[in-house]
This record gives C-alpha cells, structure tokens and sequence, in this order.
C-alpha cells in the first residue's frame, strides 16, 4: 500500500532529501511550508523522481488555522499516511538573550506548532489504524547547553511530547519514531564554526526512512551521536555547570 | 544569507582559492545574493584549473539548487535548476526513455557548469555541444530572473553558452533532451594499432557515441596506437553498476610513475581483443567510467595534475601528432587520455569545440608537466586549434585572440550584461578576458 508522508518543513534541507528519497521508493509527499514556490519545485521534483502523489501546502507553525486544511488532504488520500516533522528555527543564543520575545516564535516553531499538528492529526491516524510519525528532535534537547538552550529546550519538550504520543498511538498501531540529529550540513549551518561529527542531510533522511521501516522508536543519526550524548548525559549537573561545549 | 570563509579548488588540485561561499537552497535566497552581492556561481568544481574560482573574493555555490521542475514527456524538454547533476539527470530520464542531449565526461558535472562550459560528448561530431540544446536559461541577475532564448535574446545566449559565468548565475534552463532507444549502451571495443589508423578510423566511425582512449606513453611505431570504443543505446537488462569506491588518501608520488604508467597502458591496450569485441554496458559505465572512483583526482597526490585539452582542425592533424609525439618522448603521460573527432556545433562565443580532433591528456603537476603543456597550448595556437578554458590553468592571455576569435564579441555582450566585472574569476583575470585586445 503506498504511504504518502506529510512533511511538516518541507523547505528545510533535511526535508528535501527526505522527499527526494522517499519519492525515489515510490512514496507520496505532501510538502507543507511557508514557501510555496520553492515547495512547488521540490514537489516538482519528487514527482519526477517517481512520487505517485507530490503536492506543495501551506502550513505555518505559528499559524494553527493552515492544519486543518493539510488534515483535510491527507483524510482524502487512500493508503498509509505517514507525518514527517521537520519544522524548526534557531535563532542563535545571543540574539535571543538580546530579545527575549524571540522565544515565543522559537517554541511555536520547533515544539508548539508540531504538537498541535499531531494532537489535531491523531485521531486520523487512529482512525486509520496504520502509519508512521517522524518527529526531528535534536541532541541539543538532551541537556540544556550553555550556546543554545532555549532551542534545546524547546526541543526537548518535543522529544517528551513524541514520547507520549508513542505511547497513545502505538496502541492503534501507528508509529512514533523520535529522531535527534547531530550537526548537519543545511543552509541553518552553513558558515558556521566548529561543527563536530557534520553529517550530510541525504545520510540523516537515508536513516531516518531506515528506521521508521524498522519501527525505531528513538535514533540518534549519525549514530556517533549516541555515546556522545550518552556520555554528556550522564555528566553530573554539578560539573556540567561549569562546563562549556 | 550567511557566507562561508573556506578554501576550494578545481577538480586537477593544483590551483586553490580562499574566499567567501554562499549556498543558497532556494530561487529567493539566491534572488536576494545576486542583488546585494552579486558573485560567479559554482557547481560541483568539476573544471579542472580556475575557472571555478574565485581568490579573495566571494562565490556562489549552487550545488544545493539542483531539482528537475518540470518535464515534457511528448518532447522531452526538461526544465531544471542549474545545480542538477548531469548523471542525475540521466538516472531520472533513462528509465523513461530519455537521455540528456550531452554527457561529458562525469555525471557530476552540473547542467549550470555545462552550459557555462558548453560541454562537449561522445556523440559531438553528430549532436554539438551541450548549449545546442538548451531551449531557455533563466539568469539571476541584481534586478532578478532574466529568461533568455537563442531566438530573443541571441546575443546574451551565445554569451552565456560557453560564457565562463560571465554573465551571471544561471537559475534553472529548459534543456531537450534525446529519445534513447533503451536504457544500455552497446559498446563496440576495437584495438588500435597506431596513429593513422586511429584518425581514419575516427573519420570513417558513423556511431551516435565514438571515444578514443590513446596510450600516451607508446612510441615510434606505436605511437597514437588506442583502443576506439563505438556505442549506441539499446535495449536490454544489465545489472546495475555497483556502488562507487572512494579514494581515501593522496596517493604517494610513484603510483604514477612513467613505468607504472607504460606497464599499466600496455596491459590496458591488450585488455581489448585483437579482433574486437562488443559488449553492454550500464549507460552510466559508459558514460561516465571514472565517476565510480570518487575522488580519483587524489590519485595524483597533493600536487595534483593538469589536464591539456586541445582541438586541432582537422587539416592540422599532423600538428596533433606531432604534439603527440612530444607527450610520448616526455613520458610524463598519465593512463587518462582521449582521442575524438569533433563536430562543428557549438553554441555560444566562447565555445570550445571545433570541427577537427580533440585531444585530452593528464599529467601529474611538476614542473616539467607544466613546461610541456605550455609548450602544446603554443603549437595548439599556431595550428589553428584551441585549448578548453574548463581544463586549463596555464594558457596565457596573449594566446586567447588567435584560440577564442570571438572573443571581441563576447566581452561586448558580457560587458553589456555585467558592467562591474562582478562575475570574474581567476580564469577571466589570469587571461585578462574581461580587457579589450
């Protein structure tokens, strides 16, 4: 039965791989965003690449009135619906401290938005009785890092709200896959400094189609990541304090 | 729209630039650099001197720009962004019975860098060079998308075509692409003796798709002696190429040596039976048999190498041989070098190709690499023939009127299209393309 993925974000790099390689297996892709033109060439583009469904939505976090329409796409698709979320900002930590209101749009975007997302797209996905959910987390919700833990902590509120939706999901047979990626080399990375272990967006979206196929409930992608944050968790808080990487 | 400080460099590793790289992944990120920044764009770096870069200054890396838009199954007209890898198109249209129009020699090459290029095939005496089928390039200049058509706008299409990025980032181009008869390549291999035997042979081919590859490094008797390889597509099942292998580190200085290279060619040359043989191949083996080694440019160490690429008219094949010769005597050759008659179709001013013969060697850098490559882009000139600005790094500025006689008319059209100059690059300043003669 075909699967045709709503992705939340689908101009963000890691998306676009996703789509090409889901696309590529055959898969359907809504591509939802704020950039209609540029998800109009990405859809394009799946569709050639041999997507049976390609299409371009709006969809804006911070704008709750462009779910219900993507809702209403997906409930007129026949087959598996898979939700794949990409969504996010990160604004860096300076600019924040500089302007506390910037967390508003930051929540909205990498945690609130998604959330009410699936909250409203659950009991379809229910109904259903079949289908993936992809949420894109981040190491940097593991622990609360001196150089962006407003992002991490917004990210980490996303990890916990996947956990329970895995919870209440998995029991009418549709799954929840967390993924937290390292650093990966996107247009939000580009330029900048010291970015351990970076990793290309085709490898993170090849993992994350591998893992959602094995029902993964959480990845870390690259895997390298997964001592290392294993490791950095378990720094006692009284030294990690102190500490800054 | 963050730029990047980092160091780059052509695919032959011997010149590198340090500048600022921006890499826009959408039409508006690249709308708002090419107004307030406007820079030369770069694709996969697969130009082997410095015509993909650009020292202290700023540059546009379009690599992330690479989806194919819209397609036209009744005539084949693709419409993509000029990032798309020439092998991915290939991978997204032979399974529907398309090919892209030209295949130079790596998939990776992208469609922005083949028209900048004009680059040329295995099928150039019959089909032209790449721009020869491009219907429509959209450019990103300050004031926005330009649509430009060699019907409207022939000036600044011929400028573009074969332009060098002169006339700024190319966005998106619709290209036409060739009805392919299957999706394998049936592949005629036929030893060749010497020289003569390789230029009539090449004369007398009538395959949609001819190369030949020439031992570089035999003498006398043998000189010019090859293996010519003939291919047309066809129908049929092949098992899919395997997956590439990569070239983990800079290969020590010996691996490429003069007997190493004799040794290897000789063994190369007889692979092919003396009656010939015919075999299928995947297309992309065919077209593009190094690909599967990534990275194989570290194959010639750090120093990195230079590749001469020439075309000689046909009535100056004696010149041809001559340089030749003078390759072979300096055993400096590596295995890469190709053979091939040309075809007259080229599409733009600056165009490489040529009605006559090509020929393509590497060499490891060295000085005297570089002493003997000068001295073949100096007979090229006086024979009447012309290097390929995608491979050169060592031509000089006083060779450029006599190889490029359009020249004149092309930096009045560029001149026209970019005032500032904002588009140069090492290439344009070291040969002085953007000054009058």
């Amino acid at each position: 039965m075909t699967t045709t993925w709503i992705i939340l974000g689908g101009t963000s790099t890691i998306a676009r791989a996703f789509a090409r390689q889901a696309a590529q297996r055959g898969d359907g892709v809504l591509l939802a965003g704020r950039d209609m033109d540029d998800l109009s060439a990405t859809a394009s583009d799946c569709g050639l690449a041999g997507a049976p469904v390609a299409e371009a939505i709006r969809f804006d976090a911070r704008d709750a009135a462009t779910f219900g329409p993507i809702i209403a796409r997906a409930r007129a698709l026949d087959g598996t619906i898979g939700v794949a979320v990409f969504v996010g900002s990160m604004p860096s930590q300076d600019e924040i401290d500089a302007d506390a209101s910037l967390i508003d749009g930051l929540i909205a975007d990498n945690y609130g938005g998604p959330a009410r997302f699936l909250t409203e797209i659950a009991p379809l996905l229910e109904e259903r009785g079949a289908g993936t959910v992809v949420g894109v987390g981040s190491v940097a919700g593991d622990r609360g890092r001196l150089g962006n833990y407003v992002y991490g902590s917004a990210k980490a509120g996303f990890h916990t709200y996947l956990s329970g939706l895995r919870n209440r999901l998995g029991r009418s047979g549709v799954h929840v896959m967390t993924v937290k990626p390292g650093t990966v080399d996107t247009a939000m990375t580009w330029g900048m400094e010291k970015l351990p272990f970076l990793a290309q967006p085709e490898k993170i979206a090849g993992d994350i189609l591998r893992g959602a196929d094995k029902k993964r409930d959480v990845i870390y992608t690259p895997f390298i990541w997964w001592p290392v944050m294993t490791i950095i968790r378990l720094i006692p808080e009284r030294v990690f304090k102190k500490m800054e990487i | 729209m963050r730029w990047k400080d980092t160091e780059y460099h052509g695919w032959g590793r011997v010149l590198t630039a340090e500048g600022q790289v921006a890499r826009p992944e959408r039409a508006s990120t690249l709308a708002a650099i090419a107004k307030h920044s406007p820079a030369p764009a770069l694709g996969r770096l697969r130009s082997y001197g410095d015509a993909c870069l650009n020292t202290g200054g700023r540059a546009i890396d379009m690599t992330r720009m690479d989806r194919a838009l819209s397609f036209d199954p009744e005539t084949g007209v693709v419409k993509v962004e000029a990032g798309m890898e020439i092998g991915r198109l290939l991978k997204l249209f032979a399974p529907r019975g398309w090919l892209p129009p030209v295949m130079p020699g790596t998939g990776f090459a992208t469609v922005g860098g083949g028209i900048a290029m004009d680059v040329h095939g295995k099928n150039h005496h019959g089909a032209g060079s790449f721009g020869c089928h491009v219907d429509e390039i959209t450019l990103m200049t300050p004031k926005g998308e330009k649509r430009i058509t060699p019907g409207r706008n022939k000036d600044l299409f011929a400028a573009t075509v074969g332009g060098l990025g002169q006339t700024g980032p190319i966005l998106s181009a619709k290209v036409r692409l060739l009805k392919a008869k299957g999706d394998v390549m049936i592949v005629t291999e036929r030893r060749i003796k010497d020289w003569d035997a390789f230029l009539s042979h090449l004369d007398s081919s009538d395959a949609t798709y001819t190369v030949g590859w020439i031992d570089a490094t035999a003498k006398g008797a043998d000189l010019g002696r090859g293996i010519l390889e003939e291919a047309e597509t066809g129908g049929g099942l092949v098992p899919a190429a395997k997956r590439g292998k990569r070239v983990p580190f800079d290969a020590p200085g010996f691996a490429l040596s003069p007997p190493v290279v004799r040794a290897f060619n000789a063994a190369y040359w007889r692979r092919v039976p003396v009656a010939g043989r015919t075999v299928v191949k995947p297309i992309d083996d065919f077209f593009f048999p190094l690909d599967k080694i990534h990275d194989w440019n570290r194959l010639y160490g750090k120093g990195g190498f230079h590749q001469f690429q020439c075309v000689v008219p046909v009535a100056a094949a004696d010149a041809l041989r001559g340089m030749l010769e003078r390759i072979a005597g300096s055993g400096l050759a590596s295995p890469l070098a190709v053979l091939k008659r040309m075809g007259a179709g080229r599409a733009g001013y600056m165009s490489f190709p040529m009605e006559g013969y090509t020929l393509a060697v590497d060499f490891p850098n060295g000085r005297a690499a570089e002493t003997l490559v000068r001295d073949l882009t100096a007979t090229t000139a006086e024979a009447g023939g012309r290097v390929y600005f995608a491979k050169d790094s060592l031509c000089a500025p006083e060779s450029v009127a006599a190889m490029y006689p359009e020249h004149g008319t092309w930096l009045k059209a560029v001149t026209k299209a970019d005032p500032e100059a904002a588009y140069a690059t090492d290439l344009v300043r070291r040969l002085k393309l953007r000054e009058p003669r």
